[in-house]
């Protein structure tokens, strides 16, 4: 069935304004408790209800249902642009969605299955140059396999050989076969073990991330006890399946746990300001003697009520390593994160990477219908053990906080810097970061 | 006075088997075992062929021809290149770059020297 979030949309919207969930229900003519169900995703809501709500609100109701969506569309964009041979209709897409909800979830998921199966079949295909294991052991086997089989061409060949060069030999060959079969074994081995790895043909981050969404990013057991990572892993069951997205899982806890420890949720919470526009990670991070990246996870995983007492709407996160992998997704309704593939160069994630230790606040605006407008606070810094004369690891935190913003008030907006989520489905014309052609085309 | 080779291979086997078979076809024959100061090998020894490995340890074999090819004294030395991986584009890199010959291990001794013996008479 279609999960819908507009719910959760409609009680940013209400927080954001600082109106009270009686005062919403009041003029929606509905009654509190059932507003509640509603931004509580229990109850679906559509037609004119939404209407109402949205008038009451004061936004248009697209802000309100689209944003829900956004990650489904963009995921069905992706699809159409994959297949472009199939002329799926591009423009009624948001109609497609709206009209058949389960069937554009299930031609999501099988969207995102396909990408996963595309990358299973291309390691499985070209095993020696994807992993790097067999790589090293088919490597060791043909090495030695050369030198025995020169070595007994030599004595085969040479039947006058002198008896020392002749033992030399013979020795070779004997230290050879012993390392060739030792190679051997483990080649086998490890193409057994690539088998295994295989099992699952979702990739260790995807599975990662829908086991953290199961616990929406807040892990309730951690903040009280740091040796609580080991039963959460272990009761998660299936949903980390391979070991990979254990080892990343057991990661991300342990970092958690951390964090949780640095930064003590209550005290946290007590120093959150009012409203998106006055917080400041860097500044928070400089109050807690921690570095800002740590201050913006720990704001990222926090409980979504803590914030909400304070006017500020949901966070999402993004880190990436120096070579802009992304490392951590902590993903938005309204702000989709690629899952296959690239990001957007224009980010401030990947900026913040050619400006070491700056901390960079910026509103963006994110390119598409919808165009909402994104508060962003991004930093690299250093990372892991610093060694006198090796370069240090840099990785970059980017948090993305959605911001109301009225276009009649603020002419400004229009200057906002306008990023995509990644190249093929965002309609920017003339962007100068673009790496290939879009299938959204921008009228201008 | 015989034709000499530099064999940079890091197998210590491979490189006395190599060394064996072509001094007692009347070649005077050097080895070399790392990556990293080949060309300074080279450059000392000045042999009037090399045998490259491709993967050696501490730098890679096609950045060592290279660099060889990339030299006015060693521009034009013929080198015959050998890998534990005969894929066509590493065939290709190897040509791109400028590799006399190319082969594949494992390889039969005759094969070596049939290879050099083309490449330049002892």
């Amino acid at each position: 069935m279609a999960r819908t979030l507009t719910g959760s949309r409609i009680r940013d919207r209400r927080t954001m304004r600082g109106m009270r969930q009686a005062d919403l229900a009041r003029r929606a003519g509905i009654s509190a408790s059932y507003l509640n169900l509603i931004e509580h995703n229990k109850r679906r809501i559509g037609g004119s209800l939404l209407l109402s709500i949205a008038a009451a609100l004061d936004v248009e109701p697209s802000a309100l249902s689209e944003g829900a969506e956004a990650a489904l569309l963009a995921t069905l964009r992706q699809a159409a642009a994959d297949r472009a041979e199939a002329a799926a209709e591009l423009t009624q897409v948001e109609d497609f969605v709206g009209r058949f909800p389960g069937w554009a979830q299930l031609l999501s998921s099988q969207q995102r299955r396909l990408g996963a199966l595309e990358q299973a079949v291309e390691a499985l295909t070209d095993r020696l140059a994807h992993d790097p294991h067999i790589a090293a052991s088919m490597h060791e086997v043909l090495s030695t396999v050369t030198a025995i089989h020169a070595s007994a061409e030599i004595l085969v060949a040479e039947p006058k050989l002198e008896p020392e060069w002749r033992a030399r030999f013979h020795r070779n060959i004997s230290e050879d076969s012993a390392r060739l079969a030792e190679g051997a074994r483990r080649l086998v081995d490890e193409i057994e073990a690539g088998g295994q790895r295989d099992a699952t043909l979702s990739s260790p981050q995807d599975e990662v991330e829908a086991f953290l969404s199961d616990h929406d990013f807040h892990i309730p057991a951690l903040e009280a006890d740091p040796g609580a990572v080991d039963a959460l892993l272990s009761e998660a069951g299936t949903r980390l399946a391979s070991a990979s997205a254990r080892l990343i899982a057991r990661r991300f806890l342990d970092l958690y746990a951390q964090d949780a420890r640095a930064l003590p949720l209550q005290a946290v919470a007590e120093v959150i300001p009012e409203g998106p526009t006055r917080l400041d990670p860097a500044q928070l991070a400089a109050r807690f003697g921690v570095d800002p990246g740590r201050m913006m996870r720990r704001l990222a995983t926090l409980p979504g009520a803590v914030l909400a007492d304070r006017g500020q709407p949901p966070l999402g996160l993004v880190a990436c390593d120096a070579s802009g992998t992304l490392t951590f997704r902590k993903p938005l309704a309204p702000f989709p994160l690629p899952r296959v593939g690239a990001a957007c160069p224009l980010w401030p994630l990947f900026q913040a990477l050619s400006r070491p230790m700056m901390p960079l606040r910026q509103v963006i605006r994110l390119a598409g219908r919808s165009e909402g407008v994104f508060l962003t606070h991004a930093i690299a810094q250093p990372y892991g053990p610093q060694v006198p004369n090796r370069e240090p690891m840099f990785e970059a935190h980017m948090l993305i906080q959605p911001i109301r913003t009225d276009p009649a008030l603020d002419p400004a907006q229009a200057d906002l810097p306008r990023v995509g989520v990644t190249c093929r489905i965002c309609p920017k014309a003339g962007c100068r970061g673009r790496r290939e052609p879009s299938i959204m085309a921008e009228a201008i | 006075m015989g034709k000499s080779v530099l064999v940079i291979e890091d197998e210590p086997n491979i490189s006395e088997a190599i060394s064996f078979i072509l001094s007692r076809d009347g070649w005077h024959v050097a080895t070399h075992s790392n990556g990293v100061d080949a060309v300074e090998a080279v450059r000392a020894r000045r042999p009037d062929l090399v045998i490259l490995d491709v993967m050696l340890p501490g730098r890679s074999g096609y950045d060592i021809l290279r660099e060889l090819r990339a030299g006015p004294e060693t521009g034009g030395l013929p080198v015959l290149m050998l890998t534990a991986r005969g894929q066509p584009k590493d065939r290709a890199l190897a040509e791109e770059i400028g590799a006399s010959r190319f082969m594949t291990k494992p390889f039969s001794n005759a094969e070596v020297l049939e290879a050099v013996n083309a490449l330049i008479r002892p």
